[in-house]
């Protein structure tokens, strides 16, 4: 019986809730259009049952026929003169309608053996398509961005910024209302996770409660835009992109120092480099003009892929390895293709081909040949980190060791090998040469303009009619705060990516993007000013029906912390935190034996070293990634694997999560700690109470809160003063010195109820 | 004509529904520790599950991945070839080898001088199976087995080569093998992770093991592969901190969720009800994960079966042992891995320790799995990730030698399941170089489990960045041959 209910549960769930990813997101409800629009209606339609054969991919092109261009789908079909696949208004004459329509198995497109059909609505789509003149368009996010003008609103009290007449717009359109704002309490937790990845401090929360000018928010928002965490929020994200890690990966998984590189990182966020001098920097700092140290340590970024050190390895292999990597890292990250697609043959669904793959793997060719010397921390070519180094030219970086540090970086050589087509993609079966070129389909590589080497790809990229670049990253920025992008398959923008919910809005931030010379601070300060963003997260039962994925932004949606931020959070509220920027990483608290169990036994790596003192409380972002033995709290909270480019986490919700916040000694030494402190004010038990809820949930406690909480300590306190050997060993957790003289029952007892409040589901969520 | 159709179309609705499980809604994802079982027939899930979740019949509904992690040598395991032996010092004729691409660690050297077993072979039970004396107990139960010689693989470093073995694909972040069955099959038991991994070392020349070969790749991360460790925390973060017991952590739940109750009628979030049940899962596996692990109250018979290292605590006769234990409660995929199995050099000495660890416990669990009855629905799986050279690496004398790594042909046996038993599947030549008779590619091992399983390995896929992905990638062909 039991069993049952959770089935019924699951599938009200499944049943109610779920709208397939990615579908036809301009549309809520399955409504055939007026007019039937290509770039939404048609061609994802096309693209995910029928390109596949009748694609771009002409090594696997059935019966000579394809259906992405017009002139495919227009001509004659093979061996039958008169017969065609697509008649503009002309459905009877359309091969194409019969054969989706056909009842015959043997007739029926796409066929069963391809696991693929088409729903009724989809054919409903086609047929209407056809009859209304089949005309195609060009991909949306292959044209260059196109400034929309802001729609004009009936009523636009509401709105606050250009974003909101978008999103009003469409909000009208499907007959949603916005959310009221959400309470000053809510709002500045929220936008201090999104700027700084940590929870005001109750002065910050007291300073903004307590001022009702009209600015107090913008003040607010641009306090926290010049903090210095804000460059360590922002590398969260983008050491995922750069798949760094403390380790090369691989077998024996040697150490590598690689973390200078992140302190730079986190220095060009809080400088506020604009994005391109911060791309520029990082794919071409050995070539750009004002060429120095700070320039070359940043391209360490295409130096984060994983090494294989593995004795006997066959170098060519993982040297091809390392290039592929490059390249499908500045396929997804920059431009959110799925180049990958294109190395063993033509891209199934997009406009890249094979050679295109090979072409755009050019620019990341030209490097030293490699030498695998087995287990070394850095392999060349690479810069020494001297302690002059860093007085002198870079200071950004949190150097305490006595010894230097090698860091991996990039050099250009030209002549060191020509590029070739690797057919099936294999590393030892060379093809056609080829030179440096990018994907034409996205934008001609402008030879006036650009040098054909990394330098001219940055110009290629930052080109303002190259429709990608700043749509992507705008995408993301605009994901990292909203928990999902305005296309939602935010690594992949090609045709079988999701369409964007909101076109218009995308297509305006991205102009105002590039406009405003790629600002990024500028640009979050914008998403997070809109009244979109400030609206409040309660969900009604409607907008949960209509819109159960937030796709027109009626509501905030309600996130849970990412994995860095659940640790940052209960440090930072206990008062435990070390908020020292940069620096080598941290090997925090860690269950034994963890790495012992999967190493080789061999190198540095082989042994769990744990740090101790103030290393112990440092930001997450600052935890030892060895590769191959993930940190486990950070993996369980959906972390990156650091294996390839990612730029999109996982929000999952799991048990395994419950029993970290429940016996994750950082979460129970965070509340010994905070208990200990409040136990040393001279206030009453109420009040600790309510000053540790507030600090740690960031609102104000409520009345039936608080006697909760006040009823559960005064049991604690009883159970405990019965069993003080059992109060002395919950309280004796982690390595933070005990406080002088301590109550261990009432830090017990209090402990508790911090530790329950660490539990609470609000608590590690923005809402 | 038209069936075919309306059952290709229950198939995909099947995968629709799949797709939208792993989804999760807006992110909270229930997936392999919550799911219904999809399969298991009983009348509650197929009243409730939409039409076309009825998969074809299962021969197995669980998998036992015994990994010989680095890859023991086939040459002194299961593909018997005197031949070596009468060529011994002589040089692989270039024919043989053809284009094979060596690794870095033999590529340069002068000969390839053939070496054949040190250890002796002899032919076992009714079928007749070659075994070598390093495998007395396994020799034991070659009627039970299906030995397959053909195994290839496309990779001939370990690293690629596992993850092959375990993802389909040499490199990517894809889904492991345990993964896909998690998201395709769901979980038999509601209190346990439906993918769980168990880690061993041995003395032989190790080369570590990977958290990525139990990773769920692009699929939801509730289908990863749970690492249960040897310590007293089996799952981590498991056990209540020191000073609370279960009354308390139980007195704490409630509180948790009254208070957790109140965010709800304030958020209307569904996030917050599946979070308190998350909690409440959480504190049922703190009792069911140490049930299943105390392998201490097992009656000695079988203690004995599996042999004294079994009480051992970390030993691959205990996780062998741990591995029954799982299975029979319903996970749906246990991954052992044994470390130490890469005998470049000194082959004749740690083969014989490698071979003592896993000999008695690998033949005890397919033993006692047919002594309960669960052999016939428990697919058993011992593999390395390549095979070894015909020809010795570094120097050889008389009495020891090394071997390389080789793609182009390995031996593994499967049990139970569904699978032929006494058999061996699939010749080498004389020289154990090539595959003469009946290749069986990772892919085609890939398909062939999952066809066991119940599971077509053309249709279990999962849409990620615009592509649909299996775990054959676009390769496999079912072994019939070895279904029984």
């Amino acid at each position: 019986m039991k069993n049952k209910v959770i089935y019924l549960f699951l599938l009200c769930i499944v049943f109610t809730s779920c709208k397939q990813k990615g579908e036809y997101a301009a549309i809520p409800s399955k409504k055939i259009p007026e007019v039937v629009d290509y770039n939404f209606d048609v061609r994802p339609i096309l693209s995910d049952k029928c390109f596949a054969c009748h694609g771009p991919d002409v090594n696997k092109r059935a019966e000579d026929l394809r259906l992405d261009t017009p002139e495919g789908a227009f001509k004659a079909l093979k061996d039958r003169k008169n017969e065609f696949a697509i008649v503009p208004n002309n459905l009877e004459k359309s091969v194409l309608y019969q054969k989706i329509t056909a009842k015959d198995s043997t007739e029926l497109m796409p066929p069963l053996d391809s696991n693929l059909k088409l729903s009724s609505y989809e054919i409903q789509i086609l047929k209407k398509w056809i009859e209304q003149g089949a005309a195609y368009e060009p991909h949306w996010a292959f044209v260059a961005v196109d400034k929309p003008e802001l729609p004009k609103l009936k009523n636009a009290d509401w709105v606050n910024n250009e974003i909101d007449y978008f999103v009003l717009q469409k909000l009208q359109d499907v007959g949603l209302a916005p959310n009221p704002m959400a309470d000053k309490e809510r709002l500045l937790k929220r936008v201090s996770l999104d700027i700084t990845g940590l929870p005001p401090t109750p002065e910050m929360q007291k300073k903004f409660i307590q001022n009702d000018a009209a600015d107090a928010y913008e003040k607010v928002v641009d306090e926290l835009l010049a903090s210095d965490h804000y460059g360590e929020k922002m590398a969260s994200h983008w050491l995922d992109v750069a798949r760094y890690a403390d380790s090369h990966g691989f077998q024996n998984d040697q150490l590598r120092t690689m973390w200078s590189w992140r302190d730079w990182v986190i220095h060009a966020f809080n400088e506020n480099y604009s994005y391109e001098k911060f791309v520029t920097y990082q794919l071409a700092g050995d070539l750009v003009p004002q060429k120095n140290m700070e320039t070359i340590l940043a391209t360490g970024f295409n130096r984060n892929h994983k090494i294989n050190q593995e004795a006997g390895i066959i170098e060519e292999e993982f040297r091809v390895e390392n290039v592929t990597d490059r390249t499908n890292t500045f396929g997804k990250a920059f431009l959110g293709l799925t180049l990958e697609c294109a190395k063993c043959h033509d891209h199934k669904y997009d406009p890249i081909s094979q050679k295109d793959y090979f072409s755009t793997f050019a620019f990341f060719d030209r490097m030293p040949p490699r030498q695998n010397k087995g287990e070394i921390l850095a392999e060349a070519p690479i810069i020494t980190i001297t302690d002059e180094l860093v007085q002198k030219e870079l200071p950004f970086i949190n150097k305490k060791e006595e010894e230097d540090v090698d860091v991996m970086v990039i050099e250009e050589r030209p002549d060191v090998r020509t590029t070739h087509i690797l057919n099936r993609g294999v590393y030892d079966d060379v093809g056609e040469e080829v030179t440096a070129q990018t994907p034409a389909s996205v934008l001609a590589y402008d030879d006036s303009a650009y040098e054909r080497n990394r330098l001219g790809l940055t110009k290629w990229l930052f080109d303002a009619k190259n429709p990608l670049t700043s749509r992507v990253f705008v995408n993301r920025m605009w994901q990292e705060i909203f928990g999902a992008g305005i296309v939602r398959s935010s690594g992949d923008f090609g045709m079988q990516g999701d369409l964007p919910t909101n076109v218009h809005l995308l297509n305006w931030l991205s102009a105002d993007f590039m406009e405003n010379g790629w600002d990024m601070k500028r640009m979050i300060k914008k998403i997070v000013m809109s009244a979109t963003y400030k609206q409040s997260s309660v969900i009604s039962k409607d907008k949960l029906a209509v819109d159960p994925e937030n796709k027109y932004l009626s509501r905030m949606s309600r996130l849970r912390f990412n994995a860095e931020m659940v640790r940052d959070h209960a440090l930072a509220t206990s008062g435990l935190l070390n908020p020292e920027i940069g620096g080598r990483s941290v090997k925090v608290y860690q269950p034994d034996g963890l790495w012992e169990a999967a190493s080789s036994g061999r190198g540095v790596l082989a042994n769990y070293v744990q740090d101790h003192g103030s290393n112990l409380y440092k930001r997450g972002i600052y935890i030892f990634i060895k590769r191959t033995t993930l940190p486990p709290v950070q993996l369980t909270f959906d972390a990156a694997t650091r294996d390839q480019c990612e730029v999109q986490r996982q929000s999952t919700m799991t048990p395994l999560q419950a029993l970290i916040t429940l016996n994750d000694p950082t979460i129970l030494e965070s509340a010994r700690v905070f208990s200990e402190n409040l136990m040393q004010e001279e206030t009453t038990v109420a009040e600790k109470i309510e000053k540790a809820f507030g600090t740690i949930v960031c609102r104000t406690i409520k009345p039936e809160e608080k006697e909760m909480l006040l009823g559960y300590y005064n049991e604690q306190e009883s159970a405990f003063m019965k069993e003080t050997e059992q109060a002395e060993a919950f309280i004796n957790v982690g390595e933070f010195p005990a406080s002088k003289d301590r109550d261990v029952v009432k830090v017990a007892a209090l402990m508790q109820i911090i530790h329950t409040i660490y539990n609470l589901e609000e608590t590690i969520v923005k809402s | 004509m038209e069936k075919e159709i309306f059952e290709h179309h229950l198939n995909t609705n099947r995968r629709h529904f799949l797709g939208k499980m792993a989804l999760g809604f807006g992110g909270v994802a229930l997936g392999s520790l919550l799911m219904p079982d999809l399969l298991s027939g009983k009348q509650a899930v197929e009243e409730q599950l939409p039409l076309g979740l009825k998969h074809f019949a299962a021969k197995a509904k669980r998998i036992i991945l015994l990994v010989q992690n680095g890859a023991p040598s086939q040459l002194e395991s299961f593909d018997y070839k005197p031949k070596l032996n009468d060529m011994f010092g002589q040089d692989l004729p270039p024919s043989v080898r053809g284009d094979q691409k060596l690794t870095g660690m033999t590529a340069g050297q002068e000969s390839f001088p053939l070496v054949g077993s040190k250890f002796g072979f002899k032919q076992y039970g009714n079928s007749g199976t070659w075994v070598s004396d390093l495998f007395p107990n396994i020799a034991k139960i070659t009627d039970d087995i299906c030995v397959i010689k053909s195994m290839h693989t496309d990779a001939i470093n370990h690293d690629p080569a596992l993850t092959f073995m375990q993802t389909g694909a040499q490199v990517g972040n894809r889904p492991s093998m345990g993964s896909w069955f998690s998201y395709g099959l769901g979980s038999e038991n509601k209190n346990l992770p439906a993918y769980c991994v168990l880690l061993s070392k041995g003395k032989g020349n190790g080369q570590g093991v990977y958290s990525k070969l139990w990773s769920n790749g692009f699929l939801d991360s509730s289908h990863q592969g749970v690492q249960l460790s040897a310590s007293e925390d089996p799952i981590l973060y498991l056990n209540n901190p020191d000073g609370m017991d279960r009354k308390t952590r139980r007195t704490m739940l409630d509180h948790l969720a009254s208070l957790n109750q109140l965010g709800y009628d304030e958020f209307g979030d569904p996030e917050i009800p599946a979070k308190i049940k998350q909690y409440e899962m959480a504190f049922r596996m703190q009792t069911a994960v140490p049930e299943i692990t105390d392998v201490s109250k097992e009656p000695d018979h079988i203690k004995k079966m599996y042999g004294p290292d079994c009480m051992v605590p970390g030993t691959y006769a205990a996780n062998c042992l741990l591995a029954r234990k799982l299975s029979e409660s319903g996970v749906r995929f246990v991954q052992l891995y044994h470390q130490g199995w890469d005998q470049h050099s000194n082959l004749v000495g740690e083969m014989q320790g490698q071979a003592k660890d896993v000999d008695m416990a690998s033949a005890a669990l397919i033993t006692d799995l047919k002594q309960r009855g669960l052999l016939d629905e428990t697919l058993v799986i011992w593999s390395g990730e390549f095979g070894r050279t015909n020809y010795c690496q570094g120097k050889l004398t008389k009495d020891n030698y090394g071997r390389d790594h080789h793609p182009r042909c390995f031996s593994i046996f499967v049990a139970g399941g569904g699978v032929k038993s006494g058999i061996s599947y699939g010749k080498t030549d004389e020289l154990g170089y090539n595959i003469t008779e009946n290749p069986v590619h990772i892919h085609d091992l890939h398909a062939t489990i999952m066809h066991l399983m119940g599971l077509d390995h053309e249709k279990l896929t999962y849409k990620h960045l615009g592509r649909r992905f299996r775990l054959t990638d676009v390769h496999g062909h079912v072994v019939n041959d070895i279904l029984a």
